[in-house]
């Protein structure tokens, strides 16, 4: 029997609550995440998977429900702890690749590594540069992160994602922007991770074919699973 | 990247270097605005403590003269004046009284580093056809040359003072077609006259002095005078220039003269300084403001550009304090940067103000003081004045929320 990693519990999500503009995004979600599971989450846009990832990567919180991490129930963390658990539990991949442009394709991998410690450190660097080295780029690890393709720069963002050591990554819409060749490539090495490192994954896609090569498909509309 | 250096300092001076252009701009700005302060600081700074040394090389800081002698009105009855019209005495020279003991209790105290009895009087100097009315100052040379530096003041011969030689200044010199070894008649309002040899001539730096003025030794003034044994003033020296008012007043209010100081005898002069101060703490103000609302200008603009990585160092575990600093910093290094640039160029500008102009005659104008303190207090304010800027947009950038900063 797999071990439990994550479960939401009739979570609702409310944007605008009490205004004339209210909206209901996300309505009694149940769903339970095991470790090393990979798994693909499609729906309609607009259907709030955006906003789904968001609350179970602790970027958000649910209006009413409740996200339960490892055993944890992270309704009444505060903000430094929800942070806290953010950093060593999540690791985020973002469809516009998000690396901060200002630094390196390394320094991009060693930064929630050094905004934890608050310093730099050999041990960072050498960590940063074998996560480099995993996903194929330790040839232009010291390019900046803006001079570099899409495809390279999502496999930077994945290493960064990883730089935690983290026990899920939450990817959403990853492939979104890359062209066939490129989108393949990536999807491939985040199920090398999740096979040799056991990190769970939880990839928002509009690509079925993708969809397909997971352990399991959970498919969003109009806020609510349907399967 | 160094390994010592904190993660919220380098990410603030990356942000700053990839905004290169709006980096560059603010911080000309802040130059400008220091470089402004720096070259007045150091212009007024120069100018008040060379009219300070001018005015303590040239003249006593405290002077002791008789009490004033003012003839009270007559009264006939309660409140009634008969004669209103009240005159000074006449112009007869008047000696301090027991003025050898005020001198000593002088020399005693001691703020005192100088103490110098003089002969004041007028009297007309006669050469040939010439003749000119001049202030004789009858002085003890070994005293008093160390309270007003004539040696200084020679243009030409010596500084000598025996009971036969006089110093005169420049132009009364010209005026009576003198040099260096011509004799003077000195003929004064008592009826007794002397000759003398000019020893020195002396250039006071002001028309008026050196049309007026001549010194004499002590005892040829005396007898000049008719005053034999007398002296008109006190000139004295005291370790604490600016304790000269307060000085003179405890004098006064202890003896039987009235000492003046130099600070109430030139309170014109610090009136100027007071103004020139008040304007240049005027401009500081303007210019910290004007730096202030540039900071945060251009801080407000990077907040919004960059609201994106923020959302992604939040999303990776960086606390909100950690985004305020990073933004606190970044406001310091504009303002300690641009001060330092601006400190750099403020300083060339009164350099090379300094080496275009000279006086007339071709020696230094004023003497430059760059205190290292004036910088440092500079260079501290504007690095402060950056921090604060920066709080407003520090704050916000701080309490940006993740999910909006990622959304775009
Ligand atoms: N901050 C917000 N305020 C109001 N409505 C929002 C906000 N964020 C998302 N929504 C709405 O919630 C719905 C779900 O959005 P999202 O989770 O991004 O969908 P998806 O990722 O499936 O495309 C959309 O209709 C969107 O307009
Ligand atoms: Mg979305």
């Amino acid at each position: 029997m797999a071990e439990e990693l994550l479960r939401l519990e009739h979570v609702c999500k409310f944007y605008n609550q009490g205004t004339p503009s209210e909206v209901e995004v996300l309505h009694d979600i149940n769903l339970a995440l095991n470790k090393g599971e990979f798994l693909a989450l499609i729906g309609p846009s607009g259907s709030g998977k955006s906003t789904m990832l968001n609350i179970i990567g602790l970027l958000d919180r649910p209006t009413s429900g409740a996200l339960i991490i490892k055993g944890q129930d992270t309704s009444d963390l505060n903000d430094t702890a929800v942070t806290g658990l953010r950093a060593h539990t999540i690791g985020f991949v973002f469809q516009d690749h998000h690396l901060i442009s200002a630094f390196t394709a390394l320094e991009n991998v060693e930064m929630p590594m050094l905004v934890e410690r608050g310093f730099r450190g050999a041990d960072i660097t050498a960590h940063a540069q074998e996560l480099m080295k995993k996903v194929g780029l330790e040839a232009v690890q010291n390019n900046m992160a803006a001079n570099m393709s899409g495809g390279q720069q999502q496999r930077v963002a994945i290493a960064r994602a990883l730089a935690m050591n983290p026990s899920l990554v939450l990817a959403d819409e990853p492939t979104g922007n890359l062209d066939t060749k490129s989108a393949d490539s990536v999807f491939e090495l985040m199920r090398e991770v999740n096979h040799e490192l056991g990190t769970s994954f939880l990839i928002v896609t509009h690509n079925l074919d993708l969809a397909r090569r997971c352990d399991r498909v959970i498919e969003v509309v109009d806020g609510r699973l349907v399967r | 990247m160094k390994s010592w250096l904190p993660f919220t300092w380098i990410a603030a001076t990356r942000f700053l270097r990839e905004g290169r252009m709006q980096t560059m701009f603010i911080i000309s700005g802040i130059a400008i605005g220091v470089g402004v302060i720096v070259f007045m600081s150091a212009l007024l700074t120069g100018l008040q403590a060379n009219w300070i040394k001018r005015v303590l090389t040239s003249q006593p800081q405290i002077q002791l003269i008789p009490p004033d002698q003012i003839a009270r009105p007559l009264r006939l009855g309660e409140s009634v004046v008969e004669l209103s019209t009240v005159q000074r005495p006449s112009q007869r020279v008047v000696s301090i009284d027991q003025w050898q003991k005020i001198r000593d209790r002088m020399l005693a105290m001691p703020e005192v580093t100088g103490v110098s009895p003089t002969m004041a009087g007028s009297a007309l100097a006669v050469r040939g056809a010439a003749s000119r009315s001049i202030s004789i100052s009858g002085v003890d040379p070994a005293t008093y040359f160390k309270i007003v530096r004539v040696p200084d003041y020679i243009v030409a011969g010596v500084a000598r003072l025996t009971n036969q030689d006089i110093i005169v200044g420049t132009q009364l010199a010209v005026d009576l077609g003198a040099v260096v070894g011509d004799k003077l008649n000195l003929r004064a309002a008592t009826g007794v006259s002397v000759v003398l040899t000019i020893t020195g001539i002396i250039d006071l730096g002001s028309k008026g002095a050196n049309e007026r003025v001549a010194y004499v030794a002590l005892r040829t003034a005396q007898s000049l005078m008719g005053v034999v044994g007398g002296v008109t003033t006190i000139d004295i020296t005291i370790r604490d220039i600016y304790a000269a008012e307060t000085l003179a007043q405890q004098i006064q209010a202890s003896n039987y003269v009235q000492a003046d100081s130099w600070i109430a005898t030139n309170a014109q002069f610090f009136t100027a300084v007071q103004a020139q101060n008040t304007s240049n703490t005027m401009i500081r103000v303007f210019v910290a403001l004007s730096v202030a609302f540039g900071i945060a200008a251009v801080l407000v603009v990077s907040v919004i550009q960059r609201s994106r990585d923020i959302g992604i160092l939040r999303a990776m575990g960086s606390s909100r304090r950690q985004v305020l600093l990073v933004f606190l910093i970044q406001g310091g290094l504009l303002g300690f940067v641009g001060a330092l640039v601006g400190a750099g160029v403020g300083t060339v500008g009164i350099i090379y103000l300094h080496a275009t102009l000279h006086e007339a005659d071709g020696s230094e104008l004023f003497p430059i003081i760059l205190e290292r303190s004036m910088y440092i207090s500079t260079i501290l304010l504007a690095t402060l004045t950056g921090v604060l800027a920066a709080a407003a947009p520090a704050l916000r950038a701080a309490s940006l929320d993740p999910v909006e900063a990622i959304r775009g």
